[in-house]
């Protein structure tokens, strides 16, 4: 599976590059996060209107994260998403035991604080759907979607 | 063939807008406007109608004395409507949704370009050969 590992050292060289070609005023997160979460949310949209282009029409909330739960991220992460949860009131807990960008980090604590960094795009861009807002949390790998 | 093709942006308004010249634009404008109140309530009522009707093409959103309108949501929520002749009786459901598929195609490629922006107007020339192959050539 060559284009794999390919495109993962591409994804993370784009991440190294714009942290590192931050000026130095920009290094605590702000602008290089957000740069890295455009990125991604503008590639996600494209890939979205791809994958929708075809399936048949949403009809609520729930069939919105089935889908992103089951042929999203099996499109993009090549598997399912492992867990997930509600609280019935707009809030769905999305869990992936094994996110496929971040396995090269070591899985101990010591890159821990990287993490984050290497899964902003990507994930950011299915928030395509009106009112969606995500947050990601490395370690347990939580997302949360509303 | 149609007479006016319309791409209406989730937050409604036009991204595209394209009539036939000869006549007068700004009713087209009015009557795509006025379908959006249309479409809107189709989208709504589906969950209470039958369950299986979840297509997105949404099929005749209401004929006028000269026209006829159509309409399709992509999941994205973006809207396309056709507006097409009444004299022309000779078309079918099936052309129409085959208009349909060929803008959401068109449409698609047109949000992968990385130098669109969405939410733009569209301009790529693609995309306007798309719908000039289906409008009414005018002479």
């Amino acid at each position: 599976m060559a284009d794999e590992a390919l495109f993962q050292f591409l994804h993370n060289e784009v991440i190294q590059y714009v942290y590192k070609s931050a000026e130095n005023g920009e290094m605590e997160n702000g602008r290089c996060v957000s740069k890295l979460e455009h990125l991604g949310f503008r590639v996600g949209q494209g890939l979205i209107e791809r994958f929708t282009k075809d399936t048949s029409r949403f009809k609520d909330e729930l069939d919105v994260m089935k889908f992103i739960c089951k042929d999203y991220w099996t499109s993009v992460f090549k598997k399912q998403i492992d867990n997930l949860r509600t609280n019935h009131q707009g809030i769905y807990v999305l869990q992936d035991n094994k996110f496929r960008l971040l396995t090269q980090l070591s899985s101990g604590k010591q890159y821990l604080e990287h993490a984050p960094k290497y899964s902003c795009p990507v994930v950011f861009g299915v928030r395509l759907w009106p009112g969606a807002r995500g947050t990601l949390q490395p370690g347990c790998e939580e997302h949360r979607h509303r | 063939m149609a007479v006016c093709v319309a791409v209406i942006a989730k937050e409604n308004y036009p991204l595209y807008i394209r009539s036939v010249p000869t006549q007068n634009e700004l009713k087209f404008h009015y009557t795509v406007h006025t379908s959006l109140d249309v479409v809107e309530e189709k989208v709504s009522a589906v969950g209470k109608a039958l369950a299986d009707q979840r297509e997105l093409y949404l099929g005749l959103l209401y004929p006028t004395e000269d026209y006829k309108v159509y309409g399709y949501v992509t999941n994205s929520k973006v809207k396309f409507v056709i507006v097409v002749d009444s004299s022309n009786t000779s078309l079918r459901d099936n052309e129409i949704r085959s208009m349909f598929r060929k803008l959401h195609n068109s449409f698609t490629d047109v949000m992968c370009n990385p130098f669109y922006n969405p939410g733009d107007a569209i301009q790529s020339r693609a995309f306007d050969s798309v719908v000039s192959g289906m409008m009414v050539q005018a002479c």
